[in-house]
């Protein structure tokens, strides 16, 4: 028996507005565990675009608001590990100069995790009842892979799923283009860089490329969705989140 | 300089270019990840790697001075240069000295970032770069595009046309083979008749004042023993404490940049030696921007890098684009981050977002030059110094919506009630302002309910 676990769901702006499925299955997977969903209204963005924009300041003031929102939270869960890396990598260099900040930072930013590592590695949980029958391939992006250095533990997730079948996408740890503002900036090259990884996916012959980012799930469903693929993307959470039909 | 969106778009539409460039960085990374793989120590000697250039760069005034006696002491002279301008001066007045207009010269970065060819050609001297793929570029009249691999963006049918063109060989088979030995006859008339030889330096040792350099083909062993005179020029980062601090960068570089246990030649030499190889050397010390990466903490460890490319063989940018779109004889994620430090921010806007941020390079990067963090710094002083009006509107904008959660609910309203004109079941084709992201990308529609909404109505 699992001790119950207070979690704090931060859902990330990109997911709140454009993806909120990603966000909802991940409360239901957590409830469906037996732990307790928070949701704290105030939270809007970890600052990420603002950060890898440029825009410093404005990125600073994000991260303050970020660990005063979840200043007493007993552990925070995100559905993204890229907002989840900036958190992790980026925070303690926006609070050089402010104390106060800096400590503050210091207490909350080890108890942000990634949906993934929250499950495997903070809760030794693998299967979480899920049934998904659909043959499906991962992408790992690239903060999980690089940034908070996942390995396995989302794999480990998806084999643990009834039904599942899961194929190995080729070049796997590749980067899908997305980027951020990269992707509008330089769009011809994260076009180019997309449409390798599409062909990739396409190629596993898999109905459904999963992944633990909305923003990746947004530049590769992006281009399917442009290429008239029958192929879906979904987030890591709603595969957990799928129970076997009664 | 043309921005890199612009000079990319160019590259990205050359699809010989894009064959090429695949093919070629599959090949060196897959050899790289086997040789890397051999080492269970390896990220001990990437440890000791950055801890070496973290002191050398902390005391490197120290270190220079102690070069500059070391290299005097040895019989050779230290010259000192500010800028590209002055080291073309200072080598070419040593070239002027000598008596001979013509040198052979050994593959340097550093030499191609001071444009000395062209600035010893202004000064009626006749250069002839040695190193095979440098010979291809300086024939073709091109740039180098890989800090490494010069010719990676050729292919070896277009290096036989060139060949046939520019040495007049009038049959010339598109073989490795032939083609290396077409090179062959036509260099080794230039190492037996060329009395002076510019090289650039791999490592400087601060001890002894040893220069090291290495290669794969001999050529620049050719020019660094039969000349009467070697001039190396070699920026003012590249030095090393002590000779056996070589042991561990001589296993980090052959195995990063060419997937190679140990590089074919490992020249090193200290001064003259009578009766032995040239009897004039000369080391001319070059800053030009190095002193101002050096005073920015964030930016320094950029000037720890070894030049072996592990880092644009792994991006999925430079993979995509080639070297030429960075402007720069140093492409990929390292150009990225040290051409705007070398020329100012402002000269090189662009090159800091030419980066998707996927930390490929700081994983493969032997001495672990953290670039996504350096990147993520440039841009900030790109926006602090030169950020777009427009952008920084939205931006900031954007920033005072999401500093209060009524605002960006509102915000997200807006994205809903706005995009649903252009709502196309589910999808959004074209956006006016994001034709950027939907020339290439379906855009999916906001949902009907947010999770803010979903979560208040539960």
């Amino acid at each position: 028996m699992i001790a119950r676990v207070r979690v704090s769901l931060f859902v990330t702006c990109l997911a709140d507005t454009l993806a909120p499925e990603a966000g909802i299955a991940t409360v239901r997977v957590l409830e469906r565990l037996g732990h307790e969903v928070e949701f704290r209204a105030e939270q809007t963005c970890c600052g990420q675009m603002h950060l890898n924009t440029g825009y410093h300041a404005e990125a600073r003031a994000l991260a303050a608001r970020f660990v005063g929102i979840y200043r007493d939270a007993e552990v925070v869960v995100a559905p993204s590990a890229s907002c989840v890396a900036t958190v992790r990598e980026f925070y303690g260099t926006l609070a050089e100069g402010d104390a106060a900040l800096a400590r503050e930072v210091k207490q909350v930013v080890p108890r942000v995790l990634e949906l993934s590592e929250f499950l495997v590695e903070r809760l030794g949980v693998e299967d979480v009842g899920a049934s998904y029958p659909h043959r499906v391939t991962y992408h790992p992006t690239c903060h999980s892979l690089r940034a908070l250095h996942l390995g396995d533990a989302p794999y480990r997730l998806l084999r643990a799923v009834r039904g599942l079948d899961l194929v190995e996408l080729p070049r796997a740890d590749e980067c899908c283009g997305f980027g951020g503002t990269f992707a509008v900036k330089n769009a011809d090259t994260s076009s180019a860089i997309v449409e390798d990884k599409v062909q990739a996916i396409l190629g596993t012959g898999a109905e459904v490329c999963v992944a633990a980012d909305s923003s990746c799930l947004l530049q590769i469903g992006g281009r399917l969705s442009r290429l008239r693929s029958d192929v879906r993307v979904a987030h890591l959470a709603q595969v957990l989140e799928s129970e076997p039909v009664a | 300089m043309s921005s890199f969106p612009d000079a990319a778009r160019e590259a990205l539409g050359d699809k010989q270019l894009r064959r090429n460039l695949r093919l070629a960085t599959a090949t060196i990374r897959t050899r790289r990840a086997a040789a890397v793989a051999e080492r269970d120590d390896w990220e001990q000697l990437r440890d000791a790697g950055q801890a070496l250039k973290e002191r050398v760069l902390r005391h490197l005034d120290q270190y220079l001075l102690q070069f500059e006696a070391a290299v005097q002491a040895a019989g050779g002279s230290v010259h000192w240069a500010r800028d590209a301008a002055e080291a073309g001066e200072v080598v070419a007045a040593l070239v002027s000295a000598t008596g001979h207009r013509e040198v052979v010269k050994v593959k340097s970065l550093t030499t191609d970032e001071l444009g000395l060819n062209e600035s010893l050609a202004a000064a009626g001297i006749d250069v002839t770069e040695t190193d095979l793929a440098e010979l291809i570029c300086q024939l073709a009249g091109e740039e180098p595009s890989h800090i490494l691999v010069p010719a990676i963006h050729k292919n070896r049918h277009e290096i036989r046309d060139l060949f046939q063109r520019e040495l007049g060989f009038a049959e010339l088979s598109d073989e490795p083979r032939a083609l290396a030995e077409a090179a062959r006859v036509h260099l080794r008339k230039k190492f037996m008749e060329t009395r002076v030889a510019v090289s650039g330096a791999n490592f400087g040792v601060a001890s002894t004042g040893t220069v090291c350099v290495v290669e794969s083909e001999g050529n620049g062993r050719f020019c660094t023993t039969l000349p009467d005179t070697l001039i190396t020029v070699m920026g003012i980062e590249k030095l090393v404490p002590e000779p056996e601090d070589l042991e561990v960068f001589l296993q980090l570089l052959p195995r990063s940049a060419t997937g190679e246990r140990m590089n074919p030649y490992t020249s090193l030499w200290s001064g003259v030696t009578a009766g032995d190889g040239p009897q004039a050397f000369h080391v001319v010390l070059i800053d030009n921007g190095r002193t101002s990466v050096l005073a920015d903490e964030v930016g320094r460890p950029t000037l720890a890098c070894i030049r072996c490319s592990a880092c644009l063989n792994v991006c999925p940018v430079y993979e995509r684009t080639g070297g030429h779109a960075y402007g720069s004889i140093y492409p990929g994620p390292i150009g990225a981050i040290l051409t705007p430090q070398l020329r100012g921010v402002g000269q090189a806007s662009s090159l800091p977002y030419a980066s998707s941020l996927c930390g490929a390079c700081y994983e493969v990067c032997p001495v672990k030059i953290d670039i996504p963090r350096v990147l993520v710094h440039l841009r900030g002083r790109v926006v602090d110094e030169h950020g777009p009006r427009s952008e920084r509107v939205v931006m900031r904008a954007l920033a005072w919506s999401f500093r209060d959660a009524r605002r960006f609910a509102r915000l997200q309203r807006l994205a809903r009630t706005g995009t649903r004109p252009f709502n196309r079941g589910g999808v959004i084709s074209r956006l006016p302002g994001l034709g950027a992201w939907t020339n290439t990308r379906a855009l999916r529609t906001p949902p009907p309910q947010t999770f803010r909404e979903w979560w208040a109505a539960r």
